[in-house]
């Protein structure tokens, strides 16, 4: 492939901003993997923090509501020792007028280092990493139906602890494709980090166009797409994204596609099953698989903040292109 | 991968290396004994000091297996240098609280190293003491830091490095500092 301009990377090939994972190589999504791993260490400590990012500021900055994904990054962020501020944007600035530009621009005057973006509309997130001063990173947590890399890494990041290589895997992933930007963002992974076979598991009118381009496999019943996998990812139903009739009712879902214990013996006897969360049970998955022993959607919680601990650390180290050759010892 | 300096006396080759670990040992065991500190454990620091603490574990009469520290995310150079490769995540197989610790590097030079693993062993807990044990010691310290034991001292220009490699056979390599592709014996 010919090396092209890549907005992520500096001109030596480090993080600069993590927007999406199309265009990273596999040595970089490995590199980020082996950095989680040693971050996984810290929450051993009694002082569970390390002084990395002491003196630096990080700007939640959400136009769309989460709980989950905020929480794990202003926790990867404090266990980084850097101070944190959470923008609410869509209940502030914005409703009073001031654009996005303006309110970046307030931002970088109080010399905030990374703004983490969460955004309803796709390419939020590369907008405001192209705008940004050079000293700022920019780390998307999830732009429209483009992209959700941090959640998409600690899902390789709880697939590689369990499984170990990529290389022999089947990994399955089920429901709502067309909406879901994480589908979208754990394929990429899932095929830059060489996985065997990646399926996607979904009805017709869940599945975007393109899903074939990005390199799975599509089957439309669940016994069949789920047989001997090593990895089922389900993915939650997002009722609020939906306009028209694309599903009879969450009954009818459940019945087709709802992951139960019966279900999921198709699938390899030490298979896992993941969620990315908030679940929908008794639509997407009995509460039985939900909080079985082959469940590690906990587990994606917990390891989730040691990966975008790795995220932020590798893009806030990376000196701007002016502050030349450091000098060691 | 290093190009060997001339005008310094030979390092020692892997059995040279195992004396001077032997008489660090000794050394340790005496300077414990002294201090009355007993029950001591020990940390190495990655990745040459872990090797020392393993070949010291296997001398002294120290109960729990040694414990690693991997600095990465203490050193003092993030800011100019960005996140450095991680090696191994840190590893302390015991509680450190009140315990005596005798922590383990390869090469102390600047100090800085060290500096760092007292930082995040105290964030680990408070231990009794802390004892420094080196292989290699070299002039050129930044930070008031001494070692309690040394292997050996060497005389090095500033623009040279020495390197542990192993971790079988351990030997030592000299390099200049402008072709060092990792950061160590500092």
């Amino acid at each position: 492939m010919i090396p092209q301009y890549d907005i992520q990377l500096d001109d030596r090939g480090r993080l600069r901003h993590f927007l999406t994972i199309d265009g990273l190589s596999r040595r970089l999504l490995t590199e980020i993997l082996d950095q989680a791993e040693g971050f996984a260490g810290v929450s051993e400590q009694r002082v569970k923090k390390v002084p990395l990012c002491r003196g630096k500021t990080v700007a939640n900055l959400f136009f769309e509501t989460s709980t989950r994904t905020r929480t794990t990054f202003e926790l990867a962020a404090k266990r980084l020792s850097a101070d944190v501020l959470n923008l609410n944007i869509s209940l502030s600035a914005t409703a009073k007028g001031e654009t996005l530009l303006d309110t970046l621009r307030n931002l970088e005057a109080m010399h905030v280092d990374t703004f983490v973006v969460r955004h309803p509309d796709s390419g939020a997130a590369h907008f405001i990493a192209r705008h940004v001063a050079p000293h700022v990173s920019v780390i998307n947590a999830g732009d429209g139906r483009h992209a959700h890399p941090t959640q998409a890494m600690l899902d390789m990041f709880t697939i590689r602890r369990h499984k170990g290589r990529f290389s022999s895997l089947r990994v399955a992933i089920v429901g709502d494709i067309l909406h879901s930007r994480v589908a979208r963002s754990q394929i990429l992974a899932l095929n830059t980090l060489g996985t065997a076979e990646v399926r996607v598991i979904a009805p017709r009118t869940l599945l975007p166009a393109d899903v074939r381009t990005l390199g799975a496999h599509v089957f439309h019943d669940l016994a069949e797409g789920i047989r001997d996998v090593d990895v089922v990812i389900m993915l939650r139903l997002q009722k609020e994204r939906m306009r028209g009739a694309l599903l009879p009712s969450e009954h009818e879902y459940f019945q087709l596609y709802g992951l139960t214990e019966e279900r999921l013996q198709a699938a390899r006897p030490d298979a896992i099953v993941m969620h990315p969360g908030p679940i929908n049970r008794g639509v997407e998955m009995d509460s039985q698989v939900a909080d079985g022993p082959r469940s590690v959607i906990l587990q994606q919680v917990t390891y989730g903040i040691a990966v975008r601990m790795a995220v932020m650390a590798m893009a806030m180290g990376a000196p701007p292109r002016d502050a030349g050759e450091p000098q060691d010892e | 991968m290093n190009t060997e300096t001339d005008n310094l006396p030979p390092l020692p080759d892997d059995a040279g290396i195992d004396n001077l670990i032997r008489r660090m040992a000794d050394d340790l065991s005496d300077l414990l004994a002294e201090r009355q500190r007993h029950r001591p454990v020990l940390v190495g620091i990655h990745t040459g000091g872990v090797w020392v603490a393993e070949r010291l574990h296997g001398l002294l009469r120290v109960e729990e297996p040694p414990g690693a520290l991997d600095i990465a995310f203490y050193r003092d150079d993030y800011t100019r240098i960005g996140v450095n490769p991680v090696v191994q995540p840190s590893h302390l197989p015991f509680s450190v609280d009140d315990r005596h610790i005798v922590l383990v590097d390869d090469v102390l030079y600047t100090g800085r190293t060290i500096r760092a693993a007292l930082n995040e062993i105290f964030d680990y807990g408070r231990p009794a003491s802390v004892m420094l044990a080196v292989l290699v010691e070299r002039p050129g310290r930044e930070l008031p830091i001494a070692a309690d034991v040394a292997g050996l001292h060497l005389d090095l220009p500033a623009g040279e490095h020495v390197t542990l490699t192993g971790p079988d056979p351990l030997g030592l390599v000299l390099g200049h500092t402008s072709n060092r592709q990792s950061r160590t014996g500092d």
